[in-house]
C-alpha cells in the first residue's frame, strides 16, 4: 500500500477514515437512541398493542399508532397514485416526445419542484391550494363521485379543504421530480439500436414507449418509485399544515387525519409526560426503520438496474 | 376503421398526455413560484430586515432575528458538516477505492440522504437538547449538518472519481507521498466539482424546517447566542403561517420569499457549474 510508507499519509487517511465512519455512527446513533428512548413507552404498550391501537390520549397516558400509520400509509399511497402517471408521463416527454431544445428547461423545471423546500408546499397548501379545494374541487367531486355508491363514502362529509386529499396531492407534487428524473435516466439508457428495430418493424411511438423502452427500464423505474416512497413517508411540512393532526382513524377522503411525522412536528414540543414523550420516540423509531427498509429496498433495485444497463 | 388507424391514434393519445403531464409539472412549479412571488413581494419592506418582532397588533416590526438566526445555523451546519463530508468523501474515492467498506458506506449515505429529516431531529433533541434542559442553536446547526454530510461525502466521492487515475500516477511517479497527491492534484481537478456540492447541499438544508422545530426552537428575541433558542426563517415562517394573524401571515410570505428566491439561485448556479464544467448530467 501506497500511504502506508509515510507517516503523514498515516494520519491523513485516519482523520478521512474517521470522517466517514461518521455516517456510520449518526446511523447506528438514531437507532440506538430512539430505541433507548421509546423504552419507557415500549414497557407500557409492547410492539404489537403499540402498533395496533387507535388510541391516542395525552390525559389518560393511552398510546397506539395505528392512527398515525393509517395517515401515513394512506397519504403516502394516494400520493404515489397521483404521482406515478404523471412522472411516467413527463418522463416520456423528456426523452421521446419534446424537441432537443425543450428536453433541457423541462427537466431543469421539474427538478427545482424538487428543491422548493416543503415548508413553501405547506404554507402555498394551505393559503392557496386548500381553499381552491374546499371551494370547487371537493364539491365537485362530491356532487360526481359522491353519488356512486361505495365508493362515493369516500367523500362524504363538509369539504374544509385541510383534509387527507388535499394533503396527498401536495405531497405528490413534491414525489413527483424524483419519479420522473429517475425514470427519465432509465429511459435514456434504452439502447437506440432496440427502439430503431422495433420502429423499423412499423411501430408506432407508443408502441415503441410500451413495449421496449417501459419493460427495458422497469428496475430503474421501480427503483425510482421506491425512493419516492420512502421520500413521501418522511415528508414533514408540506402536510403538516394541511392535514390537521386528527388523531382517527376515518373513511372519508375529506377528513383531516395525522401521519408520524404531523404527530411528531406538532405535539413534539408539548409533551408533558414520561410516557408520552417517549411514545413520540417510539412513533420516530418506528418511522426511521420504515423508510429506512423502503429506502434501502429503492437503493437495491438502483444498483440493479445500473450493473444491467453498464452490460 | 383500419387497424392502422386505430393504433396511429391510440399512439397520438397516449403521447398527448404525457406531454399534459409534462405541462402539469410545469404547472404547479409556475402556479407555486408565482404565489411565493405575489403575496412575498407585496409584504415585502426595509423593516423586515432592520426590525425584529413586535405583538401582534402593533404596526411595523420584522424579521430580523430570524435571518441572522437562520444564517448562524445554515453556517454552523455548513462549517461542521463540510469538512466532515470532504473528508470522508476523500476516504471512500481514495484511501478505501474498491473496497467493500467503501461501497457499504456509499450506500448508506445514498439512504441517510433521504431519511426523514423530523428523525434526525427526534435525535438531537435526546442528545443535545434533553441533557442541556434548553433548546439551542448548535443543537440546531448540528442537525442539519448530518443531514448534510451524506450529501456532501457522496458528491465528492463522484466528483474524485471523475479525476483520471493517470494524473495520480504521474504525480507518484514524481514520489509525491499520497496525501499529498491527493490534496494538490486530486482536489484542485475535483475542486469545481467538490464546491459545487457544498452549494447544492447547502440549498438542500437551508429549508429545513423539521429537524429546527425542536432542536433551535424558536427565539422572538435577536440573538447571537447559539448555546439558546434561536430563531430560524423556517421556524418562524412555519409558526406565523398557522398562526391567526394576517400581518403575520403576511411576513411568512415575505421570508417564503426570501428563502425560496435563496434556494433557488444556489440550486440554479450549481447546475449551471455542473453543466458548463462536466457538459452533460
Amino acid at each position: 500500500m501506497l500511504f502506508r510508507k509515510n507517516p503523514i499519509d498515516l494520519i491523513f487517511s485516519a482523520i478521512t477514515a474517521i470522517a466517514s465512519f461518521s455516517v456510520l455512527i449518526f446511523v447506528a446513533g438514531i437507532l440506538l437512541v430512539l430505541v433507548l428512548e421509546s423504552r419507557v413507552s415500549f414497557e407500557h404498550f409492547g410492539v404489537w398493542r403499540f402498533i395496533t391501537s387507535a388510541d391516542w390520549d395525552p390525559v389518560r397516558e393511552s398510546f397506539g399508532a395505528a392512527t398515525n400509520i393509517f395517515g401515513t400509509a394512506v397519504t403516502t399511497f394516494l400520493a404515489l397514485i397521483f404521482a406515478i402517471p404523471v412522472a411516467l408521463g413527463i418522463a416520456v416527454f423528456v426523452t421521446e416526445i419534446a424537441p432537443d431544445w425543450m428536453k433541457g428547461p423541462v427537466s431543469i423545471a421539474i427538478e427545482l419542484l424538487a428543491a422548493i423546500p416543503s415548508i413553501i408546499y405547506g404554507m402555498w397548501g394551505l393559503f392557496t391550494l386548500a381553499p381552491i379545494m374546499s371551494d370547487y374541487i371537493e364539491p365537485a367531486l362530491q356532487g360526481t363521485l359522491g353519488k356512486v355508491p361505495i365508493l362515493g363514502l369516500l367523500f362524504e362529509g363538509t369539504p374544509m379543504g385541510i383534509d387527507i386529499l388535499t394533503a396527498s396531492l401536495i405531497l405528490s407534487i413534491m414525489i413527483i421530480p424524483f419519479t420522473a428524473s429517475i425514470s427519465r435516466d432509465a429511459f435514456n439508457l434504452t439502447p437506440a439500436l432496440v427502439k430503431e428495430s422495433a420502429y423499423a418493424v412499423g411501430a408506432t411511438k407508443w408502441e415503441v414507449v410500451k413495449n421496449v423502452i417501459i419493460p427495458y427500464s422497469r428496475i430503474g423505474v421501480f427503483g425510482g418509485i421506491v425512493l419516492s416512497l420512502g421520500r413521501a413517508l418522511g415528508e414533514t411540512m408540506a402536510v403538516a399544515f394541511v392535514l390537521g393532526n386528527n388523531h382517527q382513524i376515518t373513511k372519508s377522503l375529506f377528513d383531516a387525519a395525522a401521519t408520524i411525522t404531523v404527530t411528531l412536528a406538532n405535539e413534539f414540543t408539548e409533551a408533558d409526560t414520561d410516557v408520552y414523550l417517549s411514545s413520540l420516540f417510539y412513533l420516530a423509531l418506528i418511522l426511521f426503520v420504515m423508510s429506512f427498509i423502503i429506502l434501502a429496498i429503492a437503493k437495491f433495485f438502483l444498483i440493479r438496474a445500473e450493473k444491467r444497463y453498464s452490460r | 376503421m383500419t387497424k392502422e388507424k386505430i393504433r396511429k391514434i391510440e399512439s397520438f393519445v397516449a403521447l398527448s398526455l404525457s406531454a399534459l403531464a409534462a405541462f402539469a409539472g410545469l404547472f404547479w412549479l409556475i402556479f407555486i413560484l408565482g404565489d411565493v412571488l405575489i403575496e412575498g413581494i407585496s409584504a415585502l419592506n426595509p423593516n423586515l430586515f432592520l426590525k425584529d418582532p413586535v405583538p401582534p397588533g402593533v404596526e411595523g416590526g420584522g424579521l430580523r432575528n430570524a435571518f441572522v438566526g437562520q444564517l448562524l445555523i445554515t453556517i454552523g451546519a455548513t462549517v461542521i458538516g463540510v469538512p466532515l463530508g470532504v473528508l470522508g468523501g476523500t476516504f471512500l474515492a481514495e484511501y478505501a477505492r474498491g473496497r467493500k467498506i467503501s461501497q457499504f458506506i456509499s450506500i448508506l449515505s445514498d439512504i441517510m440522504v433521504s431519511v426523514p429529516s423530523i428523525v434526525v431531529g427526534t435525535f438531537i433533541y435526546a442528545v443535545l437538547v434533553k441533557p442541556f434542559g434548553h433548546f439551542n442553536g448548535w443543537a440546531g446547526a448540528i442537525a442539519l449538518a448530518i443531514i448534510m454530510v451524506p450529501v456532501v461525502l457522496r458528491t465528492t466521492e463522484d466528483m474524485l472519481k471523475l479525476v483520471p487515475w493517470t494524473l495520480r500516477e504521474a504525480a507518484f511517479a514524481l514520489g509525491a507521498p499520497y496525501y499529498k497527491v491527493i490534496v494538490q492534484v486530486v482536489y484542485r481537478g475535483a475542486a469545481t466539482g467538490i464546491i459545487t456540492g457544498i452549494l447544492l447541499s447547502i440549498a438542500r438544508v437551508a429549508g429545513e424546517t423539521a429537524p429546527l422545530l425542536f432542536t433551535s426552537f424558536n427565539n422572538s428575541f435577536f440573538s447571537f447566542n447559539m448555546n439558546e433558542p434561536i430563531a430560524s426563517l423556517t421556524v418562524t415562517i412555519f409558526q406565523y403561517a398557522m398562526g391567526p394573524y394576517d400581518s403575520w401571515h403576511a411576513q411568512a410570505w415575505a421570508a417564503a420569499l426570501i428563502i425560496t428566491v435563496f434556494i433557488l439561485l444556489l440550486t440554479l448556479t450549481g447546475r449551471a457549474i455542473i453543466r458548463w464544467r462536466y457538459g452533460k448530467q
